[in-house]
């Protein structure tokens, strides 16, 4: 519970409607899509502009109350839950497209704004914005940006973070920046623009960003390769990036998955199969036409058992839905469903399958694997059940046995959901102790009173929760 | 107000009857949220949305938060349109979550002595009698035709009325006669070859208020070649009754249903009413606990079809179907499609009209805000889903708005008459839209 005096204050800044406190509110937002992950905030209040969010954050700052930014709540690393209570900040009334720049290639957007109101209004106009989470018809820019989210294209087109070119934060003082700007080349001083983006809002709140747009593809091309034999399919996808390919998309699905996503979105997947690639290629007809054939023809030679063109755009676009409910589809098997996004170079993938299977052997536990193979993010997900403790412990081992095995071949513990408060144990894993201790620096120096998504990151500090599933 | 002690009942009974494994089936991932128009409405409140209702649901069961007002008031706002089921990739069946949800509240929460009221008349009184439901429908028709209907207009009475009550009493039909209403078939013949024997679901505020077009389904089918039976002894379909929290009459009226198409020797049963089609698609859900009904109730439900998708089935795309040049477009009923799947085949009987240039307008498939009594009891939100459905209307140009639903087909007529635009669009059920296409051209040339 707010103070009452600092609620009166945070009323007379946004409006009595954009401060609620009454329990469900409360509750509805004590949560995001991460498992086993839930806390109830103090209030959630909706700032209307910048200088608004700007009053809210020096009041917090003043009492110390910790804010938690909060898009549409589609986090995975329970990056949005409020695990130490406070304020979460919505950004339902900074939802504005600012400007599209068609000649410096530009868009400049609120952070409230959904990601593929974004893509379809830039789309409208012959331009292409390529960063495409899996969520993106809920996910907002200002979620996007905190999380550095990957997303479909990632491969060919890098993520989130190749795409901002400016930001506005407010800094928990109060004080409004403005980072970068409509810039090709620009060296004054630290690049802040890419500390901000991945920072999981632990350092300030993004309240407006101008990203880079590319002109859109001319063409596009699907092809689907089946296999028999996972680390086949792994080892394909090491083969066309070795034979200087790059697609747009390079997506795996294992088995299980298949069958789930067959059943879900019904578009004539095999399922009796091991492994499907999913790839896909754009850019001028001549060259999407001669990448897809080479392809095809490396997948052949890496033991493909069958190799389909899409015939249409409407066959393609259904498989890309597909591969899109990946994670959702699964979770029709079991009630819980546990997605990790362990990353490894690209030239690991077979290995690191092929320790994931281990893994989940090891420990008795279901897990399926897809995932963005062509940039080496792959999504080992387990199938469990919350109210099973002796299965979820297990769980829990094995998914620290995949983040080990993911550091020693040179990877990361997340490629793309974030640390947030689910793998803030491991961080040390990739960073070590010096590491972790240079970026609490960088966090001291912005926000020295720890009010910024406290519990994030790095493991917990001491301010006491009302924990209702932890 | 919900006082203390029926929070506690209600508390119980969630803890004892809800859906445990369904509520655990939602993963949170937040898909569902786009597609909820209270969630867009109500400027993306959480509180409002299908994600944040099973979390208060489920927060219910374990115990981390009262059913206080807060609680209802999210549950009240669900229009219990669906959308949110079709788009879920967990496949959280959420229609039946919230209908227990809803008994369970309405069991033990005294309600107003109004609201009461009128619920009883509604429930009890009301719908679960054809008989009563005519008499009612043709004092309407009393006062429409008497005059009275005028003087009520020009005394103002209608003023102190919610609005949109006032506008609604407006786009009523013209309603039949008593005489008329009392004289239904209850058997028919197919007028062409004969291809299908169907029984016909007449629905109570079909076959009173909206007789013509029950007259209009029953001679389509005559045409697409179907011998009918038109059981006597059905009754309401319930929906009304099962959507507020009034289960066990809902399961009353289910079974004189069962009973009454049980032997008609019919293989399947047509709705014209998306809203009823979906909850007798339901029947299988609703008695699955009662041991002696469950596999009637199963039995009954797969045999339920929309008349639009009988149509197409039959090859009635293929008559020649002819209107004068209008634009159309459809508003799809969100039973119709969340529930019973039917979207398809409304839109290729409409394309296949000469004369038709049908034109999709943008979230056809968005609720219209009618949803049963919700007009009536939340009528705030659902005029704001109404105006934002008129505007996307505008913009096809449509001159005539298709429906397949009663209640649909009523909002719609309302939202033309808040627009002011009751000279240029009309809103018409898809099947009197049909059978105006199958006799104008058949009409004499020159005519
Ligand atoms: S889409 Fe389904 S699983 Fe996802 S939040 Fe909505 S109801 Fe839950
Ligand atoms: S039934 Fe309709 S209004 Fe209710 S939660 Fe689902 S989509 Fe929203």
């Amino acid at each position: 519970m707010l103070a009452e005096e600092l609620k009166q204050q945070l009323i007379e800044v946004v409006g009595e409607a954009n401060v609620q406190d009454n329990k469900a509110s409360l509750l509805v937002y004590s949560y995001d899509a991460t498992p086993q992950f839930q806390s109830i905030p103090d209030a959630v209040v909706a700032p209307r502009n910048t200088d608004e969010v700007a009053e809210v954050l020096k009041l917090c700052n003043e009492h110390h109350i910790p804010v938690v930014p909060r898009g549409s709540g589609t986090n995975l690393s329970a990056g949005t839950t409020p695990v130490e209570g406070g304020i979460v900040l919505l950004f339902k009334h900074m939802q504005d497209i600012i400007e599209i720049d068609e000649e410096n290639l530009t868009v400049t957007v609120q952070p409230g704004l959904i990601t593929l109101d974004l893509i379809n209004a830039v789309e409208a106009k012959g331009l292409f914005y390529p960063p495409d989470p899996s969520s993106m018809k809920i996910s907002t820019i200002g979620g996007n940006l905190n999380e550095n989210s990957g997303g479909l294209r990632g491969l060919k087109y890098g993520v989130t973070r190749d795409y901002v070119m400016g930001l506005e934060v407010v800094l928990p003082n109060g004080d409004i920046i403005r980072t970068g700007g409509k810039l090709a080349k620009d060296v004054a001083g630290y690049d802040l623009t890419r500390l901000f983006v991945g920072s999981e809002g632990t350092l300030g709140v993004i309240t407006e960003a101008t990203l880079k747009l590319v002109p859109m593809p001319e063409s596009k091309k699907t092809i689907l390769a089946l296999y028999e034999d996972i680390e086949a399919a792994a080892e394909a996808v090491s083969s066309i990036i070795a034979h200087r390919i790059i697609p747009t998309t390079l997506e795996f699905l294992d088995q299980p998955t298949l069958k789930v996503v067959e059943e879900y979105a019904q578009i004539g997947l095999p399922t009796d199969i091991e492994a499907v690639l999913l790839i896909e290629q754009d850019g001028p007809q001549e060259v999407v036409d001669r990448d897809i054939e080479k392809i095809a023809a490396l997948c052949r030679d890496n033991q493909a058992i069958r190799v389909d063109v899409a015939k249409s755009e409407l066959e393609a676009d259904a498989l890309r839905t597909a591969r899109r409910t990946a994670l959702s589809a699964l979770a029709r098997l079991k009630p819980t469903t546990i997605l990790e996004d362990a990353t490894v170079p690209r030239s690991k993938i077979a290995e690191m399958v092929r320790a994931i299977n281990d893994i989940a052997r090891e420990y008795k536990v279901d897990i399926c694997t897809f995932g963005h193979a062509g940039d080496g993010n792959l999504h080992p997900t387990c199938l469990t059940d919350v109210r099973n403790k002796e299965e979820i412990h297990r769980v829990e081992q094995a998914f620290e046995s995949i983040f080990h095995k993911a550091v020693e071949l040179g990877g990361t513990i997340t490629g793309e959901h974030g640390v947030g408060a689910m793998k803030s144990p491991y961080l040390h894993l990739k960073l070590g102790d010096e590491g972790i201790a240079a970026m609490k620096g960088i966090k001291q120096a912005f926000d020295p009173n720890n009010i910024m998504n406290p519990g994030k990151i790095f493991a917990k500090s001491e301010r006491k929760r009302v924990v209702v599933h932890a | 107000m919900i006082t203390e002690q029926e929070r506690q009942r209600i508390q119980t009974d969630f803890q004892e009857k809800m859906d445990y494994d369904e509520l655990l089936n939602c993963m949170r991932c937040g898909f569902c949220l786009p597609s909820c128009p209270t969630y867009i409405e109500s400027g993306y409140d959480e509180a409002h949305s299908p994600r944040g209702r099973i979390a208060l649901m489920k927060a219910v069961v374990d115990g981390d938060i009262e059913p206080d007002d807060d609680v209802k008031r999210s549950l009240d706002m669900c229009l219990g349109c669906r959308a949110c089921e079709p788009v879920c990739p967990s496949g959280v069946n959420y229609g039946h979550l919230l209908e227990q949800a809803r008994d369970i509240i309405y069991q033990n929460h005294e309600l107003s002595a109004t609201t009461k009221a009128i619920r009883n008349i509604a429930f009890k009184g009301l719908f679960p009698n054809q008989g009563r439901i005519r008499t009612m429908t043709g004092l309407l028709g009393f006062y429409q035709r008497s005059g009275l209907q005028k003087a009520a207009r020009r005394t103002g009475i209608m003023k102190i009325l919610p609005d949109n009550l006032a506008a609604m009493e407006k786009v009523l039909p013209e309603v039949p006669s008593l005489k008329q209403l009392k004289n239904r078939p209850d058997h028919l013949p197919s007028l062409v070859p004969q291809k299908k024997k169907v029984a016909f679901f007449s629905g109570c505020l079909m076959d009173s208020m909206f007789m013509a077009t029950n007259d209009a389904t029953m001679k389509l089918l005559q045409h697409a070649g179907c011998e009918i039976v038109i059981p006597d002894s059905q009754a309401c379909c319930g929906a009304l009754h099962g959507h507020s929290g009034e289960k066990q009459q809902a399961k009353a009226l289910a079974k004189r249903n069962i009973i009454a198409f049980e032997d008609t020797g019919a293989d399947c049963i047509i709705t014209n009413a998306g809203g009823c089609g979906a909850f007798l698609h339901d029947y299988d859900h609703l008695l699955q606990d009662e041991p002696d009904w469950a596999e009637r109730g199963k039995e009954f439900a797969a045999r339920i079809k929309d008349i639009s998708s009988v149509l197409v089935e039959l090859g009635f795309d293929e008559y020649p179907l002819q209107l004068p040049d209008q634009v159309v477009t459809y508003q799809d009923s969100c039973h119709l499609k969340n529930v019973q799947k039917t979207f398809l085949e409304p839109r290729q009987l409409l394309q296949t009209i000469d004369g038709v240039q049908y034109v999709e307008m943008k979230d056809a498939d968005r609720c219209c805000g009618s949803a049963g009594i919700y007009n009536i009891v939340e009528s705030e939100m659902s005029m704001q889903i109404l105006d934002y459905k008129m505007k996307q209307v505008e913009t096809t140009h449509a001159k005539t708005i298709v429906t397949a639903n009663p209640g649909c087909l009523l909002q719609m007529k309302l939202g033309i008459e808040r627009e002011g635009l009751s000279d240029t669009i009309r809103a018409v059920h898809i099947v009197d839209l049909l059978l105006e296409a199958y006799e104008y051209a058949r009409q004499p040339v020159g005519v």
